[in-house]
């Protein structure tokens, strides 16, 4: 899941200055369990933006909206709403507001900002869990990722920062992944397994453009 | 005299440490490690310490050599990725610095850029094997070097941290990767130490357990609510409060107000006089107070 979350509406209307017409773009995937971009949202903004005294040409709801052939053909759909259109608001992820600003020859602007991507604990509730760094090592340790659940990503173990209640130094609200992978190992007696040495990662998550299937040498990307 | 032959020795190990200034004013950072040189084996330089930025502890470990000192260049795994911790290496040994200590390095979040990017692209026990490797003559990929270094490797512990479990299973790491010595976290209970050192008995190189001065009670309760790994009894506290109420009193009669230094002082001569059975040296890290760091030693019986 991509979690995201709306920018706020001076933000959004600044971007929009001198753009009189407006078609609105959800997501029916991530957007809409993150109650950003789903037909909720999508409605409360096109009402907000003509209190604002904008005019909204239509809407559509990307299904999802990261989808870049789908998201032509549902354009297509709503061909003339889009014409009429100064520009496009999009309410999903940087992924959906890419794959729209490809989607169409029109101007596109993004209204929310993309945190991570995450798991939904409860209604309105995420957290990041993946790093998707391309180098899994969950099985060593104790199915809690070391990349995305330590502060520093680290591999051989922990910093110092542990605190007397178990948590991060970096953020207090946060369980030291260290000591929560550490806890785990014990209590399945696989604590062996942390003192092998872990060589550095090869992938990185950043700035790779990556893409699947692979084209290339690995690590070089390709043409999507 | 280099620090591997002191480690390598019987002798109690002493090293100290200075932070490079904000800044390029390096007179007073100097003064500190002209007045430490006599005294220690090695001056540790620390590296952006607490992530707020200022001058390099490479630079200024070049500028503590030409003093004649034995400095250990610090080393943070959160500024550079792995090529320029390599290349860094390399330039620190040709600077004449023999001496590394690697280190995690605060995060970011902690010191004055919170926006600053984290890099974190090798942790300390790669670091570690990676500087091994170049002083075996080969790079992390495996390429040859044209001229190797020699570097006599260091690494930290925090003993204070729960559960010790954890610390060990990667100081273990950190040996196996090539660490020649440890320095500890600031110790305060030398009863807690004792039992970590315990545990430890298994590992080989020498631990130097860390010393930080007491400056007020206010600085100890604000490291036993801050500092992750560091607990300050309460006795020590109440000793650095009296001392602060004495100078008070002192103060409002004109008189000398010297009783919060003294106690400092005394506290981290006690300390090292305890701890000096239990392992092979100190670290003491003065955080600006070097110059009480002679008067330390003193009273401590080593010097």
């Amino acid at each position: 899941m991509v979690i995201s979350e709306p920018k706020p509406l001076e933000e959004i209307l600044a971007m929009l200055e001198g753009q009189q017409k407006v078609f609105i773009v959800g997501c029916s995937e991530c957007a809409t369990v993150c109650q950003v971009g789903g037909e909720e949202q999508v409605k409360a903004m096109a009402e907000t933006l003509a209190q604002h005294g904008k005019t909204v040409t239509g809407s559509v709801i990307g299904d999802p909206g990261c989808h870049l052939l789908g998201l032509k053909r549902q354009f297509r759909e709503h061909r003339a709403e889009i014409e009429a259109a100064d520009t496009l608001l999009i309410m999903s992820c940087g992924n959906g507001a890419q794959t729209a600003a490809d989607a169409t020859e029109k101007p596109v602007h993004v209204a929310t900002d993309t945190l991570f991507v995450g798991r939904v604990e409860r209604f309105g509730q995420f957290r990041e869990m993946c790093l998707h760094c391309g180098e899994c090592a969950l099985e060593r340790t104790g199915y809690i990722c070391p990349v995305a659940r330590c502060s520093k990503g680290l591999q051989n173990g922990p910093c110092g920062g542990t605190t007397a209640e178990g948590k991060c130094e970096v953020n207090p609200e946060m369980d030291c992944g260290w000591l929560l992978i550490y806890n785990k190992l014990k209590e399945q007696r696989k604590l062996d397994g942390l003192r092998e040495y872990v060589p550095p990662k090869e992938t990185k998550p950043h700035p790779a453009e990556r893409v699947v299937p692979r084209e290339g040498p690995p690590g070089q990307g390709g043409e999507a | 005299m280099s620090l591997r032959p002191v480690l390598q020795s019987d002798r109690f190990v002493v090293t100290g440490e200075v932070g490079p200034p904000k800044g390029t004013n390096v007179e007073h950072v100097l003064e500190e490690a002209k007045l430490l040189a006599p005294l220690v084996d090695g001056i540790n330089v620390t590296d952006i310490q607490a992530a707020a930025m200022r001058l390099g502890s490479m630079a200024t470990c070049h500028l503590i050599r030409d003093l004649g000192a034995e400095p250990v260049l610090q080393m943070v795994c959160r500024d550079r990725n792995r090529l320029a911790l390599q290349s860094d290496l390399l330039s620190a040994w040709v600077l004449g610095i023999e001496n590394v200590l690697c280190l995690t390095g605060d995060h970011p979040t902690l010191g004055d850029h919170k926006g600053a990017k984290p890099v974190y692209d090798l942790d300390s026990v790669q670091l570690l094997q990676v500087a091994h490797g170049l002083n075996e003559g080969h790079d992390m990929m495996g390429n040859e070097l044209e001229g190797r270094p020699n570097f006599c490797l260091g690494a930290v512990v925090t003993p204070g941290a729960n559960p010790p479990e954890m610390q060990i299973l990667k100081l273990e790491k950190k040996v196996a990767a090539g660490a020649e010595f440890i320095q500890s976290q600031a110790v305060y209970d030398v009863a807690a130490f004792a039992e970590f050192m315990e545990r430890i008995r298994h590992i080989q190189v020498p631990i130097l357990a860390g010393i930080v001065l007491l400056k007020s009670a206010g600085m100890a309760r604000y490291m036993n609510a801050n500092v992750a790994g560091v607990t300050v009894p309460d006795s020590l506290i109440e000793e650095m409060a009296e001392a602060g109420k004495k100078d008070k009193a002192a103060k409002a009669e004109a008189k000398k107000a010297d009783h919060v230094v003294n106690t400092s002082i005394e506290i981290a001569a006690r300390l090292i006089r305890e701890l000096q059975p239990l392992c092979r040296g100190v670290h003491i890290m003065p955080l600006g107070w070097g110059h009480h760091v002679p008067a330390v030693l003193k009273v401590a019986g080593l010097r």
